[in-house]
Protein backbone atom coordinates (compact mmCIF):
# COMPACT_ATOMS: atom_id res chain seq x y z
CA UNK A 1 0.00 0.00 0.00
CA UNK A 2 0.93 3.10 -0.91
CA UNK A 3 1.40 5.31 2.39
CA UNK A 4 1.98 9.25 2.05
CA UNK A 5 1.22 12.20 4.65
CA UNK A 6 -1.91 13.92 2.80
CA UNK A 7 -4.37 12.21 -0.08
CA UNK A 8 -6.26 14.44 -2.19
CA UNK A 9 -9.27 13.46 -3.88
CA UNK A 10 -9.96 15.96 -6.70
CA UNK A 11 -7.53 17.69 -8.72
CA UNK A 12 -9.44 20.56 -9.01
CA UNK A 13 -8.79 24.02 -7.67
CA UNK A 14 -9.20 23.19 -4.38
CA UNK A 15 -7.10 19.81 -4.47
CA UNK A 16 -4.43 21.52 -6.93
CA UNK A 17 -4.15 24.30 -4.27
CA UNK A 18 -4.25 22.11 -1.14
CA UNK A 19 -1.66 20.01 -2.75
CA UNK A 20 0.85 22.85 -3.65
CA UNK A 21 0.26 24.38 0.20
CA UNK A 22 1.23 21.16 1.44
CA UNK A 23 4.04 20.11 0.02
CA UNK A 24 5.40 23.86 0.47
CA UNK A 25 5.25 22.86 3.88
CA UNK A 26 7.13 19.56 3.44
CA UNK A 27 4.34 17.22 3.60
CA UNK A 28 4.20 14.21 0.76
CA UNK A 29 1.05 14.22 -1.25
CA UNK A 30 -0.86 12.02 -3.14
CA UNK A 31 -3.53 13.56 -5.44
CA UNK A 32 -5.81 11.30 -7.33
CA UNK A 33 -8.18 12.45 -10.10
CA UNK A 34 -10.14 10.61 -12.30
CA UNK A 35 -9.85 13.06 -15.19
CA UNK A 36 -6.54 12.22 -17.71
CA UNK A 37 -5.16 15.91 -16.89
CA UNK A 38 -5.66 18.66 -14.53
CA UNK A 39 -8.10 20.75 -13.63
CA UNK A 40 -11.40 19.73 -12.56
CA UNK A 41 -14.37 20.62 -14.48
CA UNK A 42 -13.87 24.48 -14.58
CA UNK A 43 -10.26 23.96 -15.45
CA UNK A 44 -11.06 21.15 -17.44
CA UNK A 45 -7.59 20.52 -19.38
CA UNK A 46 -6.86 24.24 -18.98
CA UNK A 47 -2.82 22.75 -20.29
CA UNK A 48 -3.89 21.84 -23.77
CA UNK A 49 -6.86 24.27 -24.37
CA UNK A 50 -5.20 27.10 -23.04
CA UNK A 51 -3.55 27.97 -26.46
CA UNK A 52 -5.98 27.16 -28.32
CA UNK A 53 -8.95 28.50 -27.15
CA UNK A 54 -7.91 30.61 -24.49
CA UNK A 55 -9.69 33.32 -26.31
CA UNK A 56 -12.81 32.12 -26.18
CA UNK A 57 -13.22 30.67 -22.69
CA UNK A 58 -11.70 33.41 -21.18
CA UNK A 59 -9.40 34.62 -18.38
CA UNK A 60 -11.20 33.09 -15.84
CA UNK A 61 -10.20 29.62 -17.36
CA UNK A 62 -6.47 30.21 -18.38
CA UNK A 63 -5.83 31.57 -14.96
CA UNK A 64 -6.12 27.82 -13.67
CA UNK A 65 -2.53 27.06 -15.83
CA UNK A 66 -1.06 28.28 -12.65
CA UNK A 67 -2.46 25.79 -10.24
CA UNK A 68 -1.97 22.98 -12.77
CA UNK A 69 1.68 24.56 -13.11
CA UNK A 70 2.62 23.80 -9.50
CA UNK A 71 1.77 19.95 -9.47
CA UNK A 72 5.09 20.00 -10.63
CA UNK A 73 6.73 19.83 -7.49
CA UNK A 74 8.60 17.31 -6.20
CA UNK A 75 6.75 15.75 -3.16
CA UNK A 76 3.60 15.99 -5.26
CA UNK A 77 2.64 12.63 -6.40
CA UNK A 78 -0.44 13.28 -9.31
CA UNK A 79 -2.15 10.02 -10.22
CA UNK A 80 -4.17 10.59 -13.33
CA UNK A 81 -7.44 8.83 -14.31
CA UNK A 82 -7.29 7.33 -10.97
CA UNK A 83 -11.15 6.67 -10.07
CA UNK A 84 -11.66 6.75 -6.09
CA UNK A 85 -14.23 3.92 -5.25
CA UNK A 86 -13.91 3.14 -1.75
CA UNK A 87 -13.08 5.76 1.00
CA UNK A 88 -12.30 4.48 4.66
CA UNK A 89 -12.81 6.59 7.80
CA UNK A 90 -9.22 5.51 8.20
CA UNK A 91 -8.21 7.70 5.55
CA UNK A 92 -7.44 4.54 3.23
CA UNK A 93 -8.19 4.41 0.07
CA UNK A 94 -8.95 2.31 -2.75
CA UNK A 95 -9.12 3.29 -6.47
CA UNK A 96 -8.69 1.81 -9.99
CA UNK A 97 -6.22 3.29 -12.44
CA UNK A 98 -6.92 1.59 -16.53
CA UNK A 99 -9.01 -1.54 -15.41
CA UNK A 100 -6.33 -2.14 -12.29
CA UNK A 101 -7.67 -2.04 -8.17
CA UNK A 102 -4.66 0.09 -5.94
CA UNK A 103 -4.73 0.98 -2.30
CA UNK A 104 -3.17 4.09 -0.59
CA UNK A 105 -3.00 5.71 2.93
CA UNK A 106 -2.83 9.06 4.22
CA UNK A 107 -2.34 10.53 7.73
CA UNK A 108 -4.97 13.24 6.23
CA UNK A 109 -7.58 13.25 4.01
CA UNK A 110 -8.53 15.86 1.77
CA UNK A 111 -12.09 15.77 -0.11
CA UNK A 112 -12.03 17.86 -3.14
CA UNK A 113 -14.69 16.57 -5.39
CA UNK A 114 -16.16 19.75 -6.44
CA UNK A 115 -20.07 20.65 -6.87
CA UNK A 116 -22.56 18.40 -9.49
CA UNK A 117 -24.95 20.22 -11.93
CA UNK A 118 -28.32 20.66 -9.29
CA UNK A 119 -30.72 18.17 -11.28
CA UNK A 120 -33.27 20.29 -13.28
CA UNK A 121 -36.08 17.34 -14.01
CA UNK A 122 -38.78 19.15 -16.66
CA UNK A 123 -40.46 17.10 -19.05
CA UNK A 124 -38.33 15.64 -21.51
CA UNK A 125 -35.21 16.50 -19.60
CA UNK A 126 -34.01 12.45 -20.20
CA UNK A 127 -34.18 12.76 -24.39
CA UNK A 128 -30.87 12.85 -26.76
CA UNK A 129 -29.65 16.63 -26.94
CA UNK A 130 -30.61 17.43 -23.41
CA UNK A 131 -27.41 18.35 -21.05
CA UNK A 132 -26.39 20.00 -18.47
CA UNK A 133 -24.82 23.50 -19.10
CA UNK A 134 -21.79 22.21 -17.72
CA UNK A 135 -21.50 19.93 -20.02
CA UNK A 136 -21.67 21.92 -23.04
CA UNK A 137 -19.02 23.82 -21.22
CA UNK A 138 -16.82 21.04 -21.08
CA UNK A 139 -17.08 19.85 -24.42
CA UNK A 140 -16.12 23.06 -25.32
CA UNK A 141 -12.73 23.05 -23.32
CA UNK A 142 -11.52 19.78 -23.44
CA UNK A 143 -12.54 18.85 -27.15
CA UNK A 144 -13.36 22.63 -28.61
CA UNK A 145 -16.87 21.45 -30.01
CA UNK A 146 -19.93 23.40 -30.03
CA UNK A 147 -23.20 22.78 -29.43
CA UNK A 148 -25.80 23.97 -32.67
CA UNK A 149 -29.08 25.56 -32.44
CA UNK A 150 -28.97 25.66 -28.29
CA UNK A 151 -31.01 26.79 -26.35
CA UNK A 152 -29.74 27.45 -22.72
CA UNK A 153 -32.47 27.29 -19.98
CA UNK A 154 -32.96 28.04 -16.10
CA UNK A 155 -31.15 30.63 -14.01
CA UNK A 156 -27.80 31.64 -12.57
CA UNK A 157 -24.55 33.36 -14.01
CA UNK A 158 -23.25 30.53 -15.82
CA UNK A 159 -25.82 30.62 -18.13
CA UNK A 160 -24.54 33.56 -19.37
CA UNK A 161 -20.84 32.44 -18.94
CA UNK A 162 -21.91 29.89 -21.47
CA UNK A 163 -23.45 31.94 -23.77
CA UNK A 164 -20.66 34.54 -24.41
CA UNK A 165 -18.64 31.40 -25.04
CA UNK A 166 -20.30 30.32 -27.58
CA UNK A 167 -21.10 33.88 -29.34
CA UNK A 168 -16.77 33.76 -29.53
CA UNK A 169 -17.22 30.05 -31.32
CA UNK A 170 -19.49 31.86 -33.85
CA UNK A 171 -21.98 29.78 -32.85
CA UNK A 172 -24.68 31.17 -30.80
CA UNK A 173 -27.11 29.85 -28.84
CA UNK A 174 -30.80 30.01 -29.92
CA UNK A 175 -31.89 32.10 -27.12
CA UNK A 176 -31.48 32.28 -23.10
CA UNK A 177 -34.22 31.02 -21.28
CA UNK A 178 -34.40 32.39 -17.75
CA UNK A 179 -36.58 31.17 -15.01
CA UNK A 180 -35.70 34.16 -12.64
CA UNK A 181 -38.04 36.59 -12.18
CA UNK A 182 -37.84 40.68 -11.40
CA UNK A 183 -39.02 39.79 -8.11
CA UNK A 184 -36.16 37.84 -7.09
CA UNK A 185 -33.87 40.78 -7.81
CA UNK A 186 -35.93 42.80 -5.79
CA UNK A 187 -35.03 40.54 -2.98
CA UNK A 188 -31.34 40.09 -4.18
CA UNK A 189 -31.27 43.94 -3.46
CA UNK A 190 -30.81 43.35 0.45
CA UNK A 191 -27.51 42.21 -0.80
CA UNK A 192 -26.56 44.60 -2.63
CA UNK A 193 -24.07 45.67 -0.33
CA UNK A 194 -22.17 42.76 -0.09
CA UNK A 195 -22.15 42.25 -4.34
CA UNK A 196 -20.67 45.62 -4.05
CA UNK A 197 -17.86 44.78 -2.17
CA UNK A 198 -18.16 41.43 -4.56
CA UNK A 199 -17.77 44.40 -7.68
CA UNK A 200 -15.47 42.06 -9.36
CA UNK A 201 -18.52 39.66 -10.30
CA UNK A 202 -21.24 42.39 -10.46
CA UNK A 203 -18.99 43.88 -13.35
CA UNK A 204 -18.14 40.15 -14.85
CA UNK A 205 -21.71 40.18 -15.39
CA UNK A 206 -22.72 42.89 -16.60
CA UNK A 207 -19.83 42.38 -19.46
CA UNK A 208 -21.25 39.13 -20.17
CA UNK A 209 -24.99 40.66 -20.51
CA UNK A 210 -23.70 43.68 -23.11
CA UNK A 211 -22.01 40.72 -25.21
CA UNK A 212 -25.46 38.66 -25.07
CA UNK A 213 -27.47 41.56 -26.13
CA UNK A 214 -24.80 42.70 -28.60
CA UNK A 215 -25.10 39.51 -30.27
CA UNK A 216 -28.98 40.02 -30.68
CA UNK A 217 -29.79 36.45 -28.61
CA UNK A 218 -33.25 36.94 -27.41
CA UNK A 219 -33.43 36.70 -23.53
CA UNK A 220 -36.82 35.34 -21.27
CA UNK A 221 -36.84 35.87 -18.08
CA UNK A 222 -39.46 33.93 -15.55
CA UNK A 223 -40.04 31.16 -17.72
CA UNK A 224 -42.64 28.67 -16.48
CA UNK A 225 -44.18 25.63 -17.39
CA UNK A 226 -40.93 24.67 -19.07
CA UNK A 227 -41.30 21.31 -21.38
CA UNK A 228 -39.24 19.52 -23.57
CA UNK A 229 -40.51 17.79 -26.66
CA UNK A 230 -38.78 15.64 -28.98
CA UNK A 231 -39.20 11.93 -30.88
CA UNK A 232 -36.03 10.04 -30.00
CA UNK A 233 -34.33 13.24 -29.62
CA UNK A 234 -35.25 17.05 -28.46
CA UNK A 235 -36.82 18.64 -30.80
CA UNK A 236 -38.04 21.47 -29.41
CA UNK A 237 -38.46 23.57 -25.89
CA UNK A 238 -41.59 25.12 -24.69
CA UNK A 239 -42.59 27.62 -22.18
CA UNK A 240 -45.01 30.47 -20.59
CA UNK A 241 -42.61 33.91 -20.45
CA UNK A 242 -44.78 37.39 -19.54
CA UNK A 243 -48.04 36.00 -20.16
CA UNK A 244 -46.83 34.23 -23.52
CA UNK A 245 -46.64 30.40 -24.60
CA UNK A 246 -43.32 29.98 -26.44
CA UNK A 247 -42.19 27.48 -28.57
CA UNK A 248 -38.39 27.03 -29.99
CA UNK A 249 -36.76 24.20 -32.38
CA UNK A 250 -33.62 23.27 -31.46
CA UNK A 251 -31.50 20.54 -31.29
CA UNK A 252 -29.78 21.13 -28.04
CA UNK A 253 -30.88 22.38 -24.77
CA UNK A 254 -28.51 22.78 -21.80
CA UNK A 255 -30.25 22.90 -18.27
CA UNK A 256 -28.83 24.88 -14.73
CA UNK A 257 -30.11 26.44 -12.40
CA UNK A 258 -26.97 26.23 -9.86
CA UNK A 259 -24.67 23.28 -8.57
CA UNK A 260 -24.62 21.33 -5.36
CA UNK A 261 -21.78 19.89 -3.41
CA UNK A 262 -21.13 16.31 -4.54
CA UNK A 263 -21.67 14.51 -1.36
CA UNK A 264 -20.69 11.10 -2.54
CA UNK A 265 -17.62 10.29 -0.71
CA UNK A 266 -18.11 12.22 2.30
CA UNK A 267 -21.78 10.43 2.59
CA UNK A 268 -20.13 6.85 1.95
CA UNK A 269 -17.73 7.54 5.03
CA UNK A 270 -20.84 8.44 7.51
CA UNK A 271 -19.18 11.99 7.78
CA UNK A 272 -22.03 14.76 9.47
CA UNK A 273 -23.85 16.85 6.65
CA UNK A 274 -26.84 19.57 6.82
CA UNK A 275 -29.47 21.17 5.00
CA UNK A 276 -27.86 24.91 3.50
CA UNK A 277 -32.04 26.38 3.52
CA UNK A 278 -30.05 29.19 1.59
CA UNK A 279 -27.95 27.00 -1.10
CA UNK A 280 -30.63 24.21 -1.07
CA UNK A 281 -28.72 21.41 -0.69
CA UNK A 282 -26.67 18.97 1.93
CA UNK A 283 -23.30 20.66 2.65
CA UNK A 284 -21.14 18.32 4.82
CA UNK A 285 -20.39 19.78 8.41
CA UNK A 286 -16.63 21.29 8.52
CA UNK A 287 -15.36 23.82 10.69
CA UNK A 288 -13.25 26.77 9.56
CA UNK A 289 -10.53 24.77 8.02
CA UNK A 290 -12.43 22.14 6.15
CA UNK A 291 -12.39 19.20 9.10
CA UNK A 292 -15.00 17.38 9.39
CA UNK A 293 -16.95 15.12 11.77
CA UNK A 294 -14.14 12.74 11.45
CA UNK A 295 -11.08 14.62 12.81
CA UNK A 296 -8.40 13.49 10.11
CA UNK A 297 -11.03 14.20 7.33
CA UNK A 298 -11.04 17.88 5.32
CA UNK A 299 -13.08 18.74 2.72
CA UNK A 300 -11.98 21.85 1.01
CA UNK A 301 -14.10 23.41 -2.36
CA UNK A 302 -17.73 23.51 -3.50
CA UNK A 303 -17.79 20.10 -2.04
CA UNK A 304 -18.11 21.27 1.34
CA UNK A 305 -20.80 24.23 0.13
CA UNK A 306 -20.94 26.33 -2.96
CA UNK A 307 -18.51 29.22 -3.45
CA UNK A 308 -17.03 29.09 -6.73
CA UNK A 309 -13.25 28.19 -8.26
CA UNK A 310 -11.59 30.96 -6.63
CA UNK A 311 -12.89 30.29 -2.93
CA UNK A 312 -12.24 26.38 -3.39
CA UNK A 313 -8.64 27.37 -3.94
CA UNK A 314 -8.42 29.32 -0.82
CA UNK A 315 -9.98 27.06 1.00
CA UNK A 316 -7.69 24.32 -0.23
CA UNK A 317 -4.58 26.27 1.07
CA UNK A 318 -6.20 26.67 4.38
CA UNK A 319 -7.03 22.90 4.67
CA UNK A 320 -3.93 21.98 3.77
CA UNK A 321 -2.01 24.77 6.71
CA UNK A 322 -4.26 22.99 9.58
CA UNK A 323 -3.32 19.68 7.89
CA UNK A 324 0.49 20.72 8.23
CA UNK A 325 0.02 21.86 11.52
CA UNK A 326 -1.66 18.78 12.63
CA UNK A 327 0.99 16.68 11.60
CA UNK A 328 4.10 19.09 12.99
CA UNK A 329 5.78 20.21 9.63
CA UNK A 330 4.24 24.49 10.25
CA UNK A 331 3.90 25.97 14.16
CA UNK A 332 0.24 27.54 14.72
CA UNK A 333 1.64 31.11 14.32
CA UNK A 334 2.98 30.93 11.09
CA UNK A 335 -0.42 28.82 10.11
CA UNK A 336 -2.40 31.53 11.58
CA UNK A 337 0.27 34.17 9.68
CA UNK A 338 -0.37 33.31 6.49
CA UNK A 339 -4.19 31.91 7.12
CA UNK A 340 -5.42 35.50 7.60
CA UNK A 341 -4.28 36.73 4.12
CA UNK A 342 -6.27 33.85 2.66
CA UNK A 343 -9.13 34.64 5.30
CA UNK A 344 -9.49 38.38 4.42
CA UNK A 345 -9.22 36.69 0.55
CA UNK A 346 -11.75 34.54 0.78
CA UNK A 347 -14.60 36.68 2.48
CA UNK A 348 -14.01 39.28 -0.10
CA UNK A 349 -14.54 36.16 -2.73
CA UNK A 350 -17.62 35.27 -1.17
CA UNK A 351 -19.23 38.75 -0.62
CA UNK A 352 -21.23 38.65 -3.59
CA UNK A 353 -22.70 35.24 -2.72
CA UNK A 354 -25.78 35.80 -0.89
CA UNK A 355 -27.10 38.37 -3.74
CA UNK A 356 -26.19 36.09 -6.46
CA UNK A 357 -28.13 32.72 -4.91
CA UNK A 358 -31.17 34.89 -3.87
CA UNK A 359 -31.02 36.95 -7.94
CA UNK A 360 -30.92 33.23 -9.02
CA UNK A 361 -32.92 31.09 -6.70
CA UNK A 362 -33.86 27.29 -8.44
CA UNK A 363 -36.13 26.94 -10.74
CA UNK A 364 -38.85 25.38 -7.85
CA UNK A 365 -41.50 23.38 -10.25
CA UNK A 366 -38.24 21.54 -11.16
CA UNK A 367 -37.37 20.85 -7.06
CA UNK A 368 -40.37 19.01 -6.89
CA UNK A 369 -41.66 18.54 -10.29
CA UNK A 370 -45.19 17.47 -11.67
CA UNK A 371 -46.26 13.59 -10.90
CA UNK A 372 -45.53 12.67 -14.86
CA UNK A 373 -42.04 14.09 -14.83
CA UNK A 374 -38.63 11.37 -13.97
CA UNK A 375 -36.69 12.34 -11.38
CA UNK A 376 -34.61 9.04 -11.20
CA UNK A 377 -32.88 9.27 -14.52
CA UNK A 378 -31.57 5.36 -14.49
CA UNK A 379 -34.38 3.69 -13.33
CA UNK A 380 -36.84 5.77 -15.15
CA UNK A 381 -39.16 6.63 -11.79
CA UNK A 382 -41.17 9.44 -11.82
CA UNK A 383 -42.70 12.37 -9.31
CA UNK A 384 -46.01 10.80 -8.68
CA UNK A 385 -44.18 7.71 -7.79
CA UNK A 386 -42.01 8.86 -5.13
CA UNK A 387 -46.00 10.78 -4.08
CA UNK A 388 -47.03 7.25 -4.22
CA UNK A 389 -44.57 5.73 -2.06
CA UNK A 390 -45.15 8.28 0.78
CA UNK A 391 -48.67 8.29 0.87
CA UNK A 392 -47.86 4.34 1.53
CA UNK A 393 -45.97 5.58 4.89
CA UNK A 394 -42.32 5.89 3.35
CA UNK A 395 -40.48 8.62 5.19
CA UNK A 396 -37.14 8.83 3.71
CA UNK A 397 -35.00 8.20 0.69
CA UNK A 398 -33.88 4.63 1.61
CA UNK A 399 -37.35 3.27 1.53
CA UNK A 400 -38.50 5.12 -1.71
CA UNK A 401 -35.25 3.33 -2.57
CA UNK A 402 -36.66 -0.16 -1.64
CA UNK A 403 -39.69 0.58 -2.85
CA UNK A 404 -39.31 1.84 -6.38
CA UNK A 405 -35.13 1.44 -7.00
CA UNK A 406 -34.96 5.53 -7.38
CA UNK A 407 -31.49 5.61 -6.65
CA UNK A 408 -30.22 2.45 -7.19
CA UNK A 409 -29.21 2.95 -11.04
CA UNK A 410 -25.61 3.29 -12.10
CA UNK A 411 -25.41 6.95 -11.45
CA UNK A 412 -26.18 6.28 -7.39
CA UNK A 413 -28.67 8.98 -7.15
CA UNK A 414 -26.25 11.76 -7.69
CA UNK A 415 -28.98 13.27 -9.98
CA UNK A 416 -32.30 12.16 -8.43
CA UNK A 417 -31.49 12.77 -4.95
CA UNK A 418 -31.92 15.94 -3.60
CA UNK A 419 -35.37 15.51 -5.60
CA UNK A 420 -36.83 12.52 -3.93
CA UNK A 421 -35.45 14.47 -0.30
CA UNK A 422 -37.94 17.14 -1.45
CA UNK A 423 -40.36 15.11 -2.83
CA UNK A 424 -40.67 13.10 0.48
CA UNK A 425 -40.29 16.77 2.87
CA UNK A 426 -43.46 18.47 0.88
CA UNK A 427 -45.27 14.93 0.64
CA UNK A 428 -45.11 14.34 4.24
CA UNK A 429 -44.89 17.88 5.58
CA UNK A 430 -41.25 17.25 7.11
CA UNK A 431 -38.34 19.51 6.31
CA UNK A 432 -35.43 18.13 4.10
CA UNK A 433 -33.28 17.86 7.22
CA UNK A 434 -35.89 15.17 8.90
CA UNK A 435 -36.35 13.49 5.57
CA UNK A 436 -32.14 13.13 5.50
CA UNK A 437 -30.83 11.90 2.06
CA UNK A 438 -29.83 7.83 0.83
CA UNK A 439 -27.08 5.98 2.30
CA UNK A 440 -24.33 5.87 -0.02
CA UNK A 441 -22.22 2.64 0.00
CA UNK A 442 -19.19 2.13 -1.95
CA UNK A 443 -17.96 1.31 -4.42
CA UNK A 444 -18.74 4.75 -5.46
CA UNK A 445 -17.56 4.37 -9.05
CA UNK A 446 -17.60 1.38 -10.96
CA UNK A 447 -15.75 -1.77 -10.03
CA UNK A 448 -15.03 -4.98 -12.11
CA UNK A 449 -15.29 -8.06 -10.04
CA UNK A 450 -11.66 -9.09 -11.84
CA UNK A 451 -9.99 -5.84 -10.00
CA UNK A 452 -11.51 -6.95 -6.44
CA UNK A 453 -10.31 -10.26 -6.83
CA UNK A 454 -7.05 -8.91 -8.49
CA UNK A 455 -7.16 -7.08 -5.22
CA UNK A 456 -7.76 -9.79 -2.95
CA UNK A 457 -4.95 -11.69 -4.51
CA UNK A 458 -2.38 -8.84 -3.33
CA UNK A 459 -4.04 -8.44 -0.16
CA UNK A 460 -3.76 -12.33 0.92
CA UNK A 461 -0.08 -11.96 -0.26
CA UNK A 462 1.17 -9.50 2.20
CA UNK A 463 3.42 -11.29 4.95
CA UNK B 1 -28.25 5.91 -36.07
CA UNK B 2 -25.89 7.78 -37.65
CA UNK B 3 -27.28 11.75 -38.26
CA UNK B 4 -26.28 15.12 -39.31
CA UNK B 5 -24.68 16.46 -36.01
CA UNK B 6 -25.27 18.91 -33.99
CA UNK B 7 -22.42 19.87 -33.01
CA UNK B 8 -19.46 21.58 -34.62
CA UNK B 9 -15.66 20.66 -33.87
CA UNK B 10 -13.84 24.23 -33.67
CA UNK B 11 -10.43 22.96 -34.75
CA UNK B 12 -9.27 19.88 -36.66
CA UNK B 13 -5.77 19.19 -35.46
CA UNK B 14 -5.52 15.84 -34.24
CA UNK B 15 -5.34 12.25 -36.66
CA UNK B 16 -8.01 10.37 -37.17
CA UNK B 17 -8.11 7.28 -36.01
CA UNK B 18 -11.09 4.34 -36.95
CA UNK B 19 -13.51 3.21 -34.13
CA UNK B 20 -17.08 1.01 -34.74
CA UNK B 21 -20.18 1.94 -33.52
CA UNK B 22 -23.08 -0.84 -33.67
CA UNK B 23 -20.82 -1.96 -37.05
CA UNK B 24 -20.59 1.25 -38.57
CA UNK B 25 -16.98 2.71 -39.30
CA UNK B 26 -16.89 5.97 -38.03
CA UNK B 27 -13.35 8.17 -38.06
CA UNK B 28 -12.92 10.27 -34.49
CA UNK B 29 -9.91 12.10 -33.75
CA UNK B 30 -7.44 9.98 -31.84
CA UNK B 31 -6.87 10.72 -27.84
CA UNK B 32 -9.79 12.88 -27.45
CA UNK B 33 -13.19 12.53 -25.22
CA UNK B 34 -14.79 9.13 -26.95
CA UNK B 35 -18.26 10.86 -25.72
CA UNK B 36 -17.50 14.31 -27.02
CA UNK B 37 -16.21 12.93 -30.68
CA UNK B 38 -19.17 10.38 -30.65
CA UNK B 39 -22.05 12.84 -30.56
CA UNK B 40 -20.19 15.26 -32.97
CA UNK B 41 -20.27 11.98 -35.46
CA UNK B 42 -23.56 12.33 -34.99
CA UNK B 43 -24.22 9.24 -32.80
CA UNK B 44 -28.12 9.24 -31.44
CA UNK B 45 -28.67 7.79 -29.19
CA UNK B 46 -25.85 6.18 -27.41
CA UNK B 47 -27.94 3.38 -25.77
CA UNK B 48 -31.17 1.97 -24.49
CA UNK B 49 -32.37 2.45 -20.88
CA UNK B 50 -33.01 -1.24 -19.31
CA UNK B 51 -36.28 0.28 -18.24
CA UNK B 52 -38.46 1.13 -21.01
CA UNK B 53 -35.59 0.91 -23.94
CA UNK B 54 -35.73 4.45 -23.81
CA UNK B 55 -32.81 6.53 -25.85
CA UNK B 56 -30.33 7.95 -24.20
CA UNK B 57 -27.06 10.38 -24.87
CA UNK B 58 -24.71 12.26 -22.41
CA UNK B 59 -25.79 14.36 -19.99
CA UNK B 60 -23.05 15.43 -17.24
CA UNK B 61 -19.80 14.93 -19.30
CA UNK B 62 -18.08 14.49 -16.32
CA UNK B 63 -18.90 10.78 -15.07
CA UNK B 64 -21.42 11.05 -12.95
CA UNK B 65 -24.77 10.43 -14.71
CA UNK B 66 -23.98 7.23 -16.34
CA UNK B 67 -25.75 8.26 -19.25
CA UNK B 68 -23.15 7.79 -21.62
CA UNK B 69 -22.40 4.17 -20.90
CA UNK B 70 -21.53 1.77 -24.31
CA UNK B 71 -19.80 -1.33 -24.45
CA UNK B 72 -16.23 -0.75 -25.54
CA UNK B 73 -14.90 -4.34 -26.80
CA UNK B 74 -16.71 -6.02 -24.70
CA UNK B 75 -16.49 -4.15 -21.24
CA UNK B 76 -19.68 -1.66 -19.95
CA UNK B 77 -18.16 1.73 -19.67
CA UNK B 78 -18.82 5.80 -19.63
CA UNK B 79 -18.03 7.04 -23.26
CA UNK B 80 -17.02 10.62 -21.27
CA UNK B 81 -14.49 8.78 -19.01
CA UNK B 82 -12.51 7.01 -22.25
CA UNK B 83 -10.18 8.66 -24.83
CA UNK B 84 -10.56 7.25 -28.51
CA UNK B 85 -7.81 4.98 -29.54
CA UNK B 86 -7.45 3.20 -32.98
CA UNK B 87 -9.77 0.24 -33.44
CA UNK B 88 -12.33 0.44 -30.91
CA UNK B 89 -15.62 -2.03 -31.35
CA UNK B 90 -18.19 0.03 -29.47
CA UNK B 91 -21.84 -1.23 -29.41
CA UNK B 92 -25.06 0.08 -27.15
CA UNK B 93 -25.08 -1.99 -23.70
CA UNK B 94 -27.00 -4.65 -23.42
CA UNK B 95 -30.91 -2.91 -23.23
CA UNK B 96 -33.48 -4.78 -21.97
CA UNK B 97 -33.33 -6.20 -18.57
CA UNK B 98 -33.26 -9.92 -18.60
CA UNK B 99 -35.69 -11.41 -15.84
CA UNK B 100 -32.78 -12.98 -14.31
CA UNK B 101 -31.22 -9.60 -13.65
Amino acid sequence: MLETDLAIIGAGPAGMAAAYTAAQSGLSVLLLDEQSRAGGQIYRDVERAANTRGHILGKDYTCGLALVENLKHERITHVTGAAVWQVGQDCELTYSVAGKACQASGKRLLIATGALERPMPVPGWTLPGVMTAGAAQILLKQSGIVCERAVLVGSGPLLYLVAAQMIRTGTAPLAIVETQSFSDMISAMRHLGGALRGWRYLTKGLALLAEIRRAGIPRFTAATSISIEGDGKAQAIRFTSAGRENRIDCATILLHHGVVPNTQISRSIGLDHHWDPDQRCFVPQTDGWGRTSLSAIFIAGDGGGIGGAKAAEIAGSLSALEIACDLGAMDKGERDHKAGRLRRALTSELAARPFIDRAYPPFVPALTPKDATIICRCEEVTAGDIRRYAKLGCIGPNQTKAFGRAGMGPCQGRYCGLTVTELLAEANQKTQEETGYYRIRPPIKPVSLGELSALAKTESAKP
Amino acid sequence: MKTASDYRILDETRQRVTVRFEGNELLLREGENLAAELLAAGIAPFRRTPVSGAPRNPFCMMGACFDCLVEIDGVTRQACMTEVADGMVISMPASRRTDDA
